[in-house]
């Protein structure tokens, strides 16, 4: 029984092609050939050969407590059988093994995006013995501590620690940045990720599912499954639907008498479209998403986030890249000269400002610079140096006036610009006078407007920003972007109180941050969106993560979310729809056994061919020109 | 208690789902049952002393699916 029951599920498909063959032979017979015997004979074999995949479908269903379609079907068969109507058996039960194979082959397309990032999950790893051989091993069997080689070119199998070796890794599947980085001993290195170059040998910290990249997986994986709202409403009434078609069924042979319109009931009562309507709308939608960087926990999350209308941001580390970067250089005297002075001075020091000095420096191609003697730091004003004969001042205003360094006006005008501008000002003064102002300034994301300005175009109503930062900065960066509303100097706590506001003002609230001290507000607005790398933290709090931290990303989900809504709204009705109109057809006696289960299977298509639209949904590429006119 | 991930052949019917997941729970010592439909995996925590990820393996080829892949991973 068993081993016949997996053989059948195997071979169904040679088994429906197997009854195509028999239905074409007995038409052929009966009407090429004329020969009445012959095609009942094909008709009842092929009846007979369709029915007993689906009764014992039906079958194991029984023995679980499950009221099947299948069990509708195999009644419905035998049904027709009895009554010596073979070619409306055959015809039935060919229909419903085709349009299984139908539905699983279009299945396969939805299901394709997560099947690709599965299929980038490591397999195999070189394991390292003690005595440096290596072997390769299922990734399965590795252990937290054991040591594995990976060759350039080649995927790390774990997550874990470089322990020798440097290399630059790929790591899109995590991250969505596609720029290799460079890491060596001591660096976090993630499962899934590639080497670009260089041999490194790893220490294990997490295998498998418990690897980043494992849990990625894990959630979209149950994301895809995990359902909205509608689809929860539509299973539960299938669980009670199709029973009730039995029943009916029964009620309409007991009160007509009529065996052949009862048997046809059950077939017209199949909920097929029904069923599978809504959950395929989410599996591409998610899909999609999930090929784009965009983790949608679920049905509900896709749900909850079509319906948002106010969106709240953090600005570091959402808006802004949370990385420090040079504004602004007025100059006094040779510029390269001072720079070259200033980027020596703030080589020595690991403070962001000084870090983003030295980089601007090095971007304007200045990679000389004089050897100095040691500074001294002054604590909360700057460093202070000597150079040949001159003092060196690096620092902020105070550090100049302590050290009574001249300022014009000209230079205190270029000084309270950046000020104004919200940047922190470091100042560099050589033997009393002052040489360089320089503003530095949290970096805001590229395509931070364009993406905000999608948001509003696809009916996003209030975009509010809050912060930690103080008023001028927030001020500065609100302005240049489509934001709304701005509230300023925040704790996290005063946050959380903001989002609860707008809730109770009747909002439904999405609140974006980078999921590690946002975490609270994460938690209460009705969609929590992480942005920023594949973190644990973002991953467990989020609802919607995105991966590639991006605004593009942002609007893609938003405007995603709402069309797969849309689209399972459009699938529950198209199958309820059929179900109305076959009852009509049936009442008007225009729709038979036959035409019924052919109307259902193709129902069943349309739904999932409509589903299908989803995926290839892509991003809306945005013309700059187009968001500059519109936010003017 | 140990979690046992079944990887089954390609799920078609999302009324197998509600059939595989009936009988998977209607094992004793077994818990915590998630049948994914589109990743065509099971997951059931169980307890050792009553039942093996080989023997839920058996119930749901029982059923007529094929089973693919079984993992086991003990939970602490």
């Amino acid at each position: 029984m068993t081993k016949l029951n997996v053989w059948i599920t195997k071979h169904q498909n040679k088994i429906t092609a197997a009854i195509a063959i028999l239905i074409a032979l007995s038409l052929l017979s009966n009407y090429v050939f004329k020969i009445g015997t012959a095609a009942t004979i094909f008709m009842i074999v092929a009846s007979i050969l369709g029915a007993i995949p689906v009764a014992l479908h039906a079958f194991s269903a029984l023995q679980n407590k499950v009221i099947s379609i299948e069990l509708l079907v195999t009644i419905a068969v035998i049904g027709a059988f009895i009554i010596g109507e073979y070619e409306e058996s055959a015809v039935v039960t060919f229909l419903f093994l085709f349009g299984n194979y139908l539905e699983q082959k279009t299945l396969e397309k939805t299901r394709s995006s997560v099947e690709s990032l599965t299929k980038m999950a490591p397999t195999t790893a070189e394991l390292v013995d003690e005595d440096g051989k290596t072997e390769t091993v299922d990734v399965d069997d590795l252990d937290e501590g054991d040591h594995v080689l990976v060759k350039p070119g080649g995927q790390i199998p774990v997550d874990g620690k470089i322990i020798d070796g440097t290399g630059y890794m790929n790591e899109a599947s995590i991250t969505g940045e596609s720029t290799p980085v460079k890491k060596g001993i001591g660096d976090k290195v993630f499962a899934g990720s590639l080497t670009d170059n260089g041999t490194i040998t790893v220490e294990t910290t997490s295998v498998g599912e418990d690897t980043t990249f494992g849990k990625i997986i894990e959630l979209v994986e149950e994301a895809q499954d995990s359902q909205s709202p509608a689809a929860r409403f539509i299973d539960k009434f299938a669980t009670y639907y199709t029973p009730a078609v039995l029943i009916i069924g029964i009620l309409v042979w007991a009160i007509t008498q009529d065996f052949p319109l009862a048997i046809t009931v059950l077939v017209l009562g199949c909920p097929g479209a029904l069923v599978i309507g809504a959950p395929v709308s989410n599996v591409a939608g998610i899909g999609n998403g999930a090929k784009n960087g965009i983790l949608m926990k679920g049905g509900n999350a896709v749900n909850s986030f079509s319906h948002v209308d106010t969106l709240v941001l953090d600005k570091t580390g959402t808006l802004t890249t949370g990385q420090m970067s040079v504004t602004d250089v007025d100059n006094f005297g040779d510029k390269k000269e001072n720079l070259a002075l200033l980027a020596a001075v703030e080589k020595t020091s690991d403070h962001p400002l000084g870090q983003a000095i030295v980089k601007y420096a090095t971007d304007q191609s200045i990679t000389e610079t004089p050897e100095l003697p040691e500074l001294d730091t002054v604590k909360g004003q700057g460093l202070v140096g000597q150079k040949d004969d001159f003092k060196i001042l690096v620092g902020n205003e105070r550090l100049m006036k302590a050290n009574d360094v001249k300022i014009s006006a000209e230079q205190k005008q270029a000084i309270n610009k950046r000020m104004n501008d919200g940047d922190s000002v470091v100042l560099m003064a050589v033997g009393q006078e002052l040489k360089l102002v320089v503003g530095v300034n949290d970096q805001l994301r590229s395509d931070a407007r364009e993406g905000l300005q999608a948001l509003k175009d696809a009916g996003l109503k209030r975009i509010v920003m809050l912060t930690g930062d103080n008023k001028v900065a927030a001020q500065r960066v609100a302005d240049r972007l489509p934001i709304d509303e701005v509230h300023a100097e925040l704790l996290p706590e005063d946050k959380v109180t903001f989002v609860k506001k707008f809730q109770e003002q009747g909002s439904t609230v999405a609140f974006v941050g980078d999921g590690i001290n946002d975490s609270p507000s994460l938690a209460t607005a009705d969609i929590g969106i992480g942005m920023g790398t594949g973190t644990d933290v973002a991953i467990e709090t989020a609802d919607i993560i995105l991966v590639k931290s991006s605004f593009d990303a942002l609007a893609h989900a938003y405007v995603l979310a709402k069309k797969t809504v849309a689209n399972t709204k459009e699938n529950i009705f198209i199958a309820v729809g059929t179900v109305a109109l076959l009852l009509l057809g049936l009442i008007v006696g225009v729709i038979h056994m036959g035409s019924g289960m052919f109307v259902h299977e193709i129902s069943i298509l349309v739904v999932i061919f409509n589903a299908m639209r989803l995926i290839k949904n892509k991003p809306a590429k945005l013309d700059s020109n187009q968001v500059l006119k519109a936010a003017n | 208690m140990a979690k046992a991930i079944l990887q089954l052949g390609e799920l078609t019917c999302p009324s197998c789902m509600t059939k595989i997941q009936k009988a998977v729970e209607n094992q004793a010592g077994v818990s915590n049952v998630k049948v994914l439909f589109n990743a065509g995996k099971v997951r059931a925590d169980f307890d050792e002393s009553k039942t093996s990820a080989d023997k839920l393996a058996q119930v749901i080829t029982d059923l007529g699916y094929e089973v693919l892949k079984v993992k086991v991973k003990e939970l602490a």
